[in-house]
């Protein structure tokens, strides 16, 4: 099922009186989700992702614009006549109903012709465990699983009564790190084998980077970027979205550009075609530093970390808006990390420059 | 759309009915007391359909619910009765619920389990005994003998002491290094921050004592040392020298005053406080 | 260590005092008295020990009119009061414009003196020579009635009896309630709503089950609650209730220990204890099926 969002708005009123006061959380957003594929909705807190899924669940009424699903217009539907799978944070399973009832729950209540027999539900019931691996623990109390099988029954029961399309609220959020992994990996498969439109939502960059089929990186109501997740992180709009995404995250230099080369500092570190005089923002990824002996970037050096494929060099530098540079070479190198300055050169395609005053791309 | 809107509006309408029906219900009683309270004696007994109004209202009614009866003085005992059996019991409550919650003493578990198992006895069970002893310490139609059995109440002290409980133990080190000792501790830190609470239950104790009536019906029958429960029925079956009803619910109204006015400064404290444990009567 | 255990003791002395006196002492007291055959207040003295007092008061036809007018009472009242305050709950927490007020009212009668609220009943209930009083009026737009609620036939008072303890009991059930119901979380609703369920299927499946633990606390201690019936009775018809036939079991208790029919407190220990062991019973009938039924 294809999704299309039209200059979708959400406004909330304030807490004081007048339109100034009123938070817009959602503003004129437009995209469209293609057919069987996951999208990650990506950004801070408060960016106003978690409203957008709430105005394709149902869950809210949008201010103005419309949600198509496929070419139904959904915008006025009441969430129960979606067709959509929500899969909440904290899960929402019904604690006095076992694992079976509340699978079940969405079927029962299914009215009139679409209303299926007792051995058809518990049969559809069974197949939706099955596909979660959860189908050895049908009459167990949610309270008696681990955060992990919540989760999986969670999913279960969204996906139940096929529905047009899957919605995910942070939906590793409260799993421990060893276990995010491996359910996400879980989500991935289920969304392949199911092929329905899935949407989820996310805060963490890493998670959605490494699922999803498209993200939707998001600030303060507006999208900044939509993209396979390889090219947002390789070609970022502006410098939110460079910054967003990536870990160890970008390292952002102050740096001025004069007749078309980059200068941080009072070193000439790169060639800037096509960028007028001013100054701007250096992004550089941790990838993006070649170790040597006499690159233009002088950095001062305050550890080596060894990470066994990868090392780490972490220096610092006076126009480094980060506390601390960290750059990734390969083990190959040599550092000598009784050394006090560090020098780099840098690779074109790992620097990205920015507007020192909006953050838009320059190159 | 405009379907789903209309059924939306029905359903909402019989909601709104419903609300409004029972506060009609609850209201009703309040509206009829301060109503015949200012009907006078002559007008109230012509009307032999009663009027839901009134065009001459008079306050003669409250003059002589209180010159006529006693109801002053019901008032004044009450009022006694009701200050001095919450500050007893405050006091009694404060230090058990203290040593419960921050003093550590042989026997302590014990004692408490006694106590949680002493707030399922009914009153009623202990009151034949109470009466007997009450009646043999001579202490029947004396405000002692009102107060000393009304005071305990195990629930209280159990409230109290569980909140005491969540008082962090680092404040009680520190003090501790301060040199603080352990009653300076309990009125200068403790008390001040389990206020709420104490609140709550001062709240609470004032209400149960200002309605008690059967405890004061058993033990007084000597007028002067009626509470305004037994005064009310008093009034009722002998009153005004002749069946006064309006001046019967000027005493009524002037009665129930107090703790609704109470309650309307109060009411989140009080509503919040039954919610965790109080029960009518 | 010495030192502090005194301590400890010391400041729970006078809770000890209180609760030695008129509560542990009179317990085992009452069990006393109520074997002690013939005690006699005046001259403190007795006969002989047994159960005559309990056969006494079973045969009693006083209490057995106690009796059966407690069960009446409590039959229909905890159910109604316990239906009534749950739709009125669920309507109050549906609700945003006005919810305040209305809290507000519904709580009043629990702030009120019993006795003197149940006046006002009285006097909207009976009738007199001089008026037929306010309910007749009501009745008679039906084309009913007169009754005397007060002073006639026995469900005509038994009717304002229940009618004056479902309106004092209320206010307490439909606070409970409506904090039980505003604690059950939004998301259960959001995700039944998303799942597809009407409404009264999310009320019957979901907001019921939840607060089903608060309900059957409710039914509880309204049990209790209705088993100790007294005082509204003596406010809607006076203190002489066994003249009225509208006695209760407390009203019996005490009209043995004091009051004209008085000086019998082995008796009324007896009847205590017939009482306490019939709301016990209950109680434990009921934790026994709200453990089948409350479901976590």
């Amino acid at each position: 099922m294809k999704v299309t969002l039209q200059n979708l708005t959400k406004k909330y009123p304030g807490r004081g009186k007048g339109p100034k006061t009123e938070v817009i959380a959602a503003n004129d957003l437009n995209f469209e989700i293609p057919d069987g594929k996951l999208i990650g909705l990506l950004g801070p807190s408060g960016c106003g992702k978690s409203t957008t899924l709430n105005l394709l669940s149902g869950l809210q009424t949008p201010t103005s614009g419309r949600i198509f699903f496929g070419d139904e217009d959904v915008t006025d539907l009441p969430p129960q006549e979606r067709g959509v799978g929500l899969v909440f944070q904290n899960y929402a399973l019904y604690p006095h109903l076992t694992v079976r009832q509340n699978i079940l729950f969405p079927l029962q209540n299914l009215k009139g012709a679409a209303r299926l027999s007792k051995e058809v539900m518990e049969e559809k019931a069974l197949e939706a465990a099955r596909l979660v691996q959860i189908d050895g623990l049908m009459e167990r109390k949610p309270a008696e699983l681990s955060g992990g099988q919540q989760q999986r029954v969670a999913i279960a029961r969204a996906l139940v009564k096929m529905p047009r399309i899957l919605l995910l609220d942070e939906p590793l959020s409260n799993l421990d790190a060893r276990l995010r992994l491996q359910t996400r990996e879980e989500i991935r498969r289920i969304q392949r084998e199911t092929k329905i439109t899935t949407v989820f939502v996310t805060h963490d960059q890493e998670e959605a980077m490494s699922i999803s089929d498209q993200i939707v990186v998001m600030k303060d109501g507006v999208i900044q970027q939509i993209g396979r997740p390889q090219e947002v992180y390789d070609e970022p709009i502006n410098l939110f979205v460079a910054k967003f995404l990536g870990t160890p995250p970008i390292n952002v230099f102050m740096g001025r550009v004069k007749n078309q080369r980059l200068y941080i500092g009072d070193a000439d570190v790169l060639e800037a075609p096509g960028v007028a005089d001013q100054p701007v923002w250096a992004a550089v990824r941790p990838e993006g530093f070649i170790l040597e002996k006499d690159g233009p970037l002088a950095c001062a050096l305050t550890g080596v970390e060894v990470m066994g494929r990868d090392i780490t060099v972490v220096a610092t530098h006076p126009d480094c808006e980060n506390t601390a540079i960290r750059a990734i070479i390969s083990a190959e190198n040599q550092v000598d990390a009784g050394a006090h300055t560090v020098r780099f050169a840098l690779k074109p395609h790992k620097v990205f420059l920015f507007d020192r005053d909006a953050g838009a791309r320059l190159l | 759309m405009t379907k789903r809107n209309n059924k939306e509006t029905a359903r909402k309408t019989v909601v709104y009915a419903l609300l409004g029906l029972w506060a009609l219900m609850v209201l009703f009683p309040f509206y009829w007391m301060v109503l015949t309270s200012v009907k006078s004696y002559s007008a109230y007994n012509a009307e032999y359909v009663p009027k839901l109004f009134t065009l001459s209202p008079t306050l003669q009614n409250y003059a002589d619910a209180f010159t006529q009866v006693p109801l002053a003085d019901y008032f004044v005992n009450t009022l006694i009765f009701t200050l001095a059996t919450t500050a007893i019991m405050l006091v009694v409550t404060v230090l058990a619920a203290f040593a419960f919650s921050r003093l550590d003493f042989p026997g302590k578990d014990l004692a408490f389990t006694g106590f949680l198992a002493l707030m399922m006895i009914p009153t009623e069970l202990v009151i034949i005994t109470n009466f007997v002893t009450v009646t043999d310490l001579n202490l029947r139609n004396s405000f002692w003998g009102l107060i000393l059995p009304s005071v305990t109440s195990v629930f209280y002290i159990y409230l109290l002491k569980e909140n005491f409980a969540q008082i962090p133990d680092e404040l009680y080190y520190a003090a501790k290094v301060d040199g603080c000792s352990d009653f300076r501790y309990l009125t200068r830190v403790m008390i001040p921050i389990c206020r709420p609470t104490i609140v709550t239950i001062t709240i609470l104790k004032v209400i149960e004592c200002w309605n008690s009536y059967v405890w004061p019906r058993l033990i007084t029958d000597d007028e002067d040392y009626f509470l305004v429960s037994n005064g009310i029925q008093t009034i009722r079956e002998s009153g005004f020298g002749r069946e006064n009803i309006p001046a019967m619910m000027a005493a009524v109204v002037v009665i129930s005053l107090p703790l609704i006015v109470l309650f309307l400064i109060f009411r989140n404290k009080i509503m919040e406080g039954v919610s965790r444990g109080g029960t009518k009567g | 260590m010495e030192k502090k255990s005194l301590k400890g003791w010391l400041y729970l002395l006078p809770a000890l005092l209180f609760l030695g006196v008129f509560m542990v002492y009179p317990l085992v007291d009452v069990f006393i008295y109520s074997f002690e055959e013939g005690y006699n207040s005046a001259s403190q003295t007795f006969f002989g020990t047994g159960i005559y007092n309990y056969r006494y008061v079973l045969r009693d036809p006083y209490f057995l009119q106690a009796l059966k007018n407690t069960f009446i009472l409590v039959v229909i009242t905890v159910p109604l009061s316990t239906g009534l305050a749950l739709l009125i709950s669920v309507g109050l927490s549906s609700i945003r414009k006005l919810r305040n007020l209305f809290q507000t009212v519904f709580f009043l009668p629990y702030v009120t003196n019993t006795l003197a609220v149940g006046l006002v009943f009285m006097i909207l209930f009976k009738q007199t020579p001089y008026t037929d009083g306010l309910a007749n009026l009501i009745l008679g737009l039906f084309g009913a009635g007169p009754i005397d609620f007060i002073g006639g036939p026995y469900w005509a008072k038994m009717f304002v009896l229940c009618f004056y303890t479902v309106w004092v009991v209320m206010p307490f059930k439909i606070l409970v309630l409506t904090s039980a119901l505003a604690s059950v979380d939004e998301t259960y609703y959001n995700a039944a709503r998303v799942d597809g369920a009407s409404r009264w299927r999310i009320f019957s499946r979901i907001t019921l089950p939840m607060i089903s633990p608060t309900l059957f606390y409710l039914i509880i201690t309204g049990f209790i609650g209705a088993f100790k019936a007294y005082s509204d009775a003596v406010a809607l018809f006076g203190t002489d209730l066994n003249a009225s036939e509208m006695n209760t079991i407390v009203g019996y208790i005490y009209d043995m220990l004091y009051g004209n029919s008085g000086g019998y407190p082995s008796y009324a220990s007896a009847a205590a204890i017939v009482l306490f062991a019939i709301v016990l019973t209950i109680t434990v009938i009921n934790l026994l099926v709200s453990r089948k039924h409350v479901h976590y």
